[in-house]
């Protein structure tokens, strides 16, 4: 935010904490928590200090938080070209192979750690039964034969999911931080709001400053590089809960889109920012669907009982040709078109029929195995969405007498699962045939120098979930750690005023006390706007002209010029965002970084003259996909102190053939 | 369905540095009334609904509430997290009780060691492709 310039009249200074170290990790998730344990063991030897800053607390920080019930990329006795192949139809066509690639023969290798630590993974039983995880039985590593919910996917007892892999990255945190002498490595509950760059050559990252939602104190981190991966964006959009139902976010309500914003104000270049996902999932309380089709193989109909992908193929194909053509090659966004077809038309409510599948597994099965195919059922809830099954448990929902109502969700932008939204990054250099602008240098590495990501941060390459994410942040952390041998002379030095940025950050807070006594209510009050009233008006925008639910995810050039209007007008009132409390200091930055994720994503779609995910958005003016201009990447990059973004395309090239 | 906290049951972790809740939450959403030592929620509408405040709680006193704009009232999923399973009581609006029990952890809190038994790194390899522990992959 650009805000009035605050001295500090009328709230307190902070105090500040100074943090020299060598590898800084921006979050806590699983990307996070991947590099920290890769980097741990290259760079420890060499001397070099590893630092991890995450918001929250990393036990139970980022998307694996609450748990998952499945490892959704597990290549096995697959080849990662075959990978490439699967991500690139359901992703329609545009993606890095290079990186999908890379990440398809590196994931195993973390799945087998996390076995090795304690994660229990299902194991399929001589007889072909399913036993989970608890159960005596070769480790996958060994041969173990895991429980395919789909081709790629393997089901685990995943409660622990992320405490398992957390306490792996803070071993490896803490070893770095005793080998290398310092007082304190990990640092949670604070929250980056700014990278800034290097004094001496601005083409680099230098820092990053953020402040403690625990205490009153700022801390300046300097680095020679930087992992930046906080998850991917939540509640840009209006979601279709609007009062208490709305934490009940399909993705991690705590995603703010601070990846992106960062990343755009850093001066890096994103990637195909129009990709958004919007999962189809159980209604209201989002519950996972996949191990529904998959493992239960459960049908989704209308109300009539029609198969919608069948009955209206034919309406999709006039629409979007190819892509609409073989019913064995649909992608998850083909699908959400042709449900909201029926829809539209009264043939809803559209529903999951769990009691049908059930049935049908239980006429091969004896009492107690279908027993043990409900628990499974239930676990795939508990284990990852635990309210979808207080939804049903307040609606008297038992899946094996009665169906359950799907909806498409809200829109959500990510790069880790089925989207590919997300930054520019260097590829791994040893694939055959990719340009030069796919790889220039260091794995992972966006093109800012020194700057990386992984997880939801890396653009043109879904279809990680959480496994990959990890794979991808360890990759980051080896080439980091080769980044800072290479540049051993290299003495970051902020190329901003500290005081200046600081006073800048705790804005927010200086404009609540200075303007807080004016109304009788601190809530209405016209010299300010609060957080939460800004992300409303967030969201109404993008709901309204960026293809939200409003219209059936359905824009055009109008409306996004029009919306663009309205969020410029935004972007001007951000300065007068208030917060009373360091809580409410992190959510207007947290909204910020939102505003800035949506705005990318307004102008990817304005830009892109197709409707190239169809289902999760269409643009009415380009009803189509136009393969002879568009199949190509769209980039864009921004000018902070112009406020103004250049858009440009760049070519695809596919890497594996047919 | 946000969380909420039993008052005669929460204790504010007397004695302790901070909540465990306070601790745990990944959205920041739980806050500890100094006057009273009682925790709250203090944004419901930011509660993904994780159930790692619930988890948590020592003293059992955190519970969560269907999301009243969708959920009828009645029913309820209470957890009861051991260190190596997790027991699950769902109760049912109409009252039908649905209890499971599955594992968390295959090993015991702590145990993970590191790098012993894998190999050395090389830093030959460190601008290749593959882990430390990974020399070998494919490429096409």
């Amino acid at each position: 935010m650009g805000v009035e310039k605050n001295e500090f009249k009328f709230s307190k200074k902070p105090e500040v904490v100074y943090v020299d170290t060598d590898i800084l990790l921006i979050g806590g998730g699983m990307a996070c928590c991947g590099a920290a344990y890769e980097a741990a063991k290259w760079a420890t030897p060499k001397g070099l200090k590893i630092t991890m800053v995450d918001k929250a607390a990393a036990d139970r920080s980022g998307a694996v938080a609450m748990g998952l019930s499945a490892i959704n990329t597990y290549c096995g006795e697959n080849d990662p070209a075959d990978y490439v192949k699967y991500v690139r139809t359901d992703l329609m066509g545009i993606i890095r192979e290079d990186l999908v690639y890379d990440l398809g023969r590196h994931v195993d290798n973390s799945v087998h750690l996390f076995e090795e630590w304690g994660l229990p993974v299902w194991k399929r039983d001589e007889d072909g039964s399913t036993m989970d995880g608890s159960k005596p039985a070769p480790k996958l590593a060994e041969g173990g034969k895991p429980v395919r919910s789909g081709r790629w996917q393997i089901m685990i007892n995943g409660e622990s999911y992320k405490v398992i892999v957390a306490e792996a990255a803070k071993k490896a945190l803490e070893y770095n931080r005793k080998e290398t002498g310092v007082e304190q490595n990990l640092f949670e509950r604070v929250f980056i709001s700014e990278l800034i760059h290097d004094k001496n050559d601005p083409s680099k990252v230098a820092g990053a400053i953020g402040f403690s939602v625990r205490e009153h104190k700022a801390y300046v981190f300097t680095a020679k590089t930087m992992l930046l991966a906080c998850g991917g964006a939540v509640n840009v959009y209006r979601p279709r809960s609007t009062a208490e139902g709305q934490g009940r976010a399909w993705y991690p309500i705590w995603n703010a889109g601070t990846t992106y914003a960062l990343a755009a104000q850093a001066g890096c270049e994103l990637v195909l920012m129009e990709n958004r996902f919007v999962p189809a999932r159980f209604k209201d309380g989002y519950g996972p669907v996949g191990a529904w089709f998959l493992f239960f193989k459960c049908k989704a109909t209308n109300s009539l009982g029609e198969d919608y992908c069948a009955t209206n193929l034919a309406a999709a194909n006039k629409d979007f040709g190819k892509y609409a053509e073989d019913p064995h090659k649909l992608t998850t966004a083909m699908r959400n078109h042709m449900m909201m077809i029926d829809m539209k038309a009264g043939k809803g409510p559209i529903l999951m029929r769990t009691h049908e599948a059930m049935a049908a597994l239980a006429e091969t099965m004896t009492p107690k195995q279908i027993k043990h195919l409900e628990a499974e059922a239930w676990e795939d809830f508990l284990d990852m969405c635990i309210g979808q099954a207080v939804v049903w448990a307040g609606n008297n929902i038992e899946p094996e007498k009665t169906p359950s109502e799907l909806m498409p969700t809200e829109p959500y932008l990510l790069g880790s699962h089925a989207g590919c939204a997300g930054i520019w990054v260097s590829g791994p250099g040893d694939i055959a045939g990719i340009p030069a602008e796919w790889s220039w240098g260091y794995n992972r590495m966006t093109t800012v120098d020194g700057l990386f990501t992984a997880g939801d941060g890396v653009g043109a390459s879904g279809h990680k979930f959480s496994s990959g994410s990890h794979a991808e942040g360890r990759i980051a952390g080896k080439n980091m750690t080769a980044y800072c041998l290479d540049h051993a002379d290299y003495k970051p030095e902020l190329g901003r005023d500290v005081d200046e940025v600081i006073a800048e950050i705790y804005a927010p807070m200086e404009t609540f006390a200075k303007n807080k006594d004016y109304s009788t209510d601190p809530l209405v009050n016209p010299n300010y706007i609060r957080p939460k009233m800004f992300q409303a008006r967030l969201q109404k925008i993008m709901d309204e002209y960026v293809a939200g639910v409003a219209t059936w995810y359905t824009t055009s050039k109008t409306m996004l010029e029009k919306g663009l209007e309205h969020l410029s007008l935004l972007k001007e009132d951000a300065e007068k965002m208030a917060a009373e409390d360091l809580h409410e200091l992190m959510r207007a930055w947290e909204n910020y970084h939102r505003l800035m994720a949506g705005e990318a994503h307004a102008r990817h779609i304005l830009f892109r003259e197709d409707s190239r995910y169809p289902g999760y958005y269409f643009r009415a003016d380009h009803f189509y996909v136009d393969d002879e201009n568009w199949k190509c990447f769209t980039i864009s990059k921004y000018d902070r102190d112009s406020k103004e973004w250049t858009l440009s395309k760049r070519d695809y090239v596919q890497v594996v053939p047919d | 369905m946000p969380s909420f906290v039993i008052k005669e049951k929460c204790d504010g972790c007397k004695g302790q540095e901070r909540t465990a809740c306070m601790y745990i939450c990944p959205n920041d959403l739980m806050k500890l009334d100094v006057e009273r030592m009682k925790a709250w929620n203090q944004e419901p509408d930011q509660c993904w609904e994780c159930y790692n405040c619930v988890k948590i709680c020592p003293q059992q006193a955190i519970e969560v509430r269907g999301y009243a704009d969708f959920v009828p009232l009645g029913g309820n999923v209470i957890p009861l997290r051991g260190t190596d399973a997790i027991m699950w009581t769902i109760k049912f609006r109409n009252g039908i009780l649905k209890r499971y029990k599955f594992p968390i952890r295959t090993t015991s809190e702590g145990s993970i060691d590191l790098y012993s038994g894998k190999p050395e790194h090389d830093y030959a390899n460190l601008k290749k492709p593959g882990f430390f522990n990974m020399t070998e992959y494919p490429t096409i």
